[in-house]
């Protein structure tokens, strides 16, 4: 898997403040940029991909995760999109 | 050809304000919506601290009607901002710890600053009240004061009952044809569900008591009391979510308890225990105990106790309990649970 071109930290964030967080990344970023977002709350998977339907951007995939290393001892979520074009 | 139009439209999540939007865009109006997180919605974040098993994967009300619809959603943080409504109503509160009025004279001058942005460019702005059908913000007299009071003035369309009100740019203009508007009145909620049906929509999300937490008498109640105990009406974001979670006790007015009340919650709770005193059941399955406040020893003993009686060793002898503070430093106890007659009722908050 390639590494992403933007993350987002959205650890300990409830929803709907991860796709608050993402929309206003993607204002920033340039089409076809890639963005992962880290989450915590599970809604965020499901919210992120709702709002990319809605805004034409891609949801390319979520997985759960439980590697410390991201930054919380907590199970979380690897959440990709990508900005449209 | 003729330019069209665009209009902002205030999203919730519920029936009404799907309605009016979809009213508006049939006319020929690009219209995409707004919906504002004030951390006092109860969108979104209950679907993280619910118990996961069982339970159908929430969604989140506001996208789910800008997909039916159609349309782009904006979702706006107003957190910070949306205090001082809280803090200070003008007009004061409904029942509960509601502004409701100033709440929605905020949406709607939230809606303008955004909507008359030079880079979005709008014309005008679709809320979907109806009049009549909330006792504050929704009253006959409630509505011009919004539409003055937000600075929207003519700009503000309810399609629902605009045939009660005077008219408004939009219809003056000929961007939106009055005829086609509607005229709502009152608690009745059959036109909208006729409508509704007329336009094609098979569900919609039905908040029972609306999409605020303000307006609930139990939540409300232990803001009130998170005031009195620090002495100040004040709160930050970790404040308002805690009190939507658990079961809260207040034993002393120097500190209270929250415990889980199913696993979602414990888990919710779990994410706290840096910032509070933690307890937790050894010797029996039970919930998480946050401490919130001033605890000496022997507050934490009592607390102990309580625990041990909402834990599944409440009718044992002995239950062992880990005390753990916010620096990680953590011991065991060993206590009697609390006996029902010496938990009074009015340690109960909410």
């Amino acid at each position: 898997m390639s590494a992403p071109d933007s993350r987002l930290d959205a650890l300990g964030l409830l929803c709907p403040l991860p796709v608050i967080r993402t929309q206003d990344r993607v204002r920033e970023l340039a089409p076809g940029t890639g963005l992962e977002v880290l989450a915590t709350d599970p809604g965020a998977c499901h919210d992120i991909r709702a709002w990319c339907r809605v805004h034409g951007h891609t949801f390319l995939d979520d997985r759960e995760c439980r590697d410390h290393a991201c930054g919380t001892d907590q199970a979380h979520f690897h959440i990709r999109m990508r900005v449209s074009d | 050809m003729t330019e069209q139009r665009k209009a902002v439209a205030l999203i919730s999540g519920g029936l009404d304000s799907m309605l009016a939007a979809r009213v508006i865009m049939d006319q020929g109006v690009h219209v995409e919506g707004l919906n504002f997180y004030t951390g006092f919605c109860v969108e979104g974040h209950t679907h993280a601290i619910r118990d996961r098993k069982g339970a159908a994967p929430k969604r989140n009300n506001a996208l789910w009607v800008a997909e039916q619809l159609g349309i782009k959603l904006h979702i706006v943080d107003v957190i910070d901002e949306y205090k001082d409504v809280v803090l200070n109503p003008k007009h004061g509160y409904g029942a509960h710890l509601n502004p409701c009025l100033d709440c929605k004279i905020f949406m709607v001058n939230k809606a303008l600053a955004w909507s008359f942005m030079a880079e979005h460019g709008f014309d005008f702005i679709v809320t979907g009240e109806v009049m009549g059908q909330r006792p504050k913000s929704q009253r006959k007299e409630a509505l011009p004061l919004v539409a003055r009071e937000s600075g929207a003035e003519d700009r503000l369309l309810r399609p629902l009952c605009a045939k009660h009100l005077p008219e408004t740019l939009p219809e003056r203009e000929g961007w939106v044809n009055r005829d086609e508007l509607y005229d709502f009145h009152g608690r009745n909620r059959k036109p909208q569900i006729e409508l509704a049906r007329r336009l094609g929509f098979e569900d919609w999300a039905q908040p029972a008591g609306g999409c605020c937490f303000l307006t609930n008498a139990d939540y409300s109640n232990k803001l009130a009391d998170l005031w009195k105990s620090q002495g100040e009406r004040d709160y930050d974001l970790d404040d308002i979510m805690l009190l939507k979670v658990g079961r809260h006790l207040r034993p002393d007015p120097r500190f209270k308890l929250i415990l889980g009340r199913e696993e979602g919650e414990n888990r919710y709770l779990e994410g706290y225990r840096r910032r509070f005193t933690a307890l937790r059941p050894v010797s029996h399955r039970g919930p998480i105990c946050l401490v919130d406040g001033v605890a000496e020893a022997d507050d934490l003993t009592l607390a102990a106790r309580v625990l041990a009686r909402y834990s599944q060793g409440r009718d044992a002898d002995r239950v062992q309990v880990s005390i753990e503070r916010p620096g990680g430093v953590g011991e065991v106890v060993e206590v009697a649970p609390l006996p029902a007659h010496e938990l009074p009722a009015a340690w109960h908050i909410g």
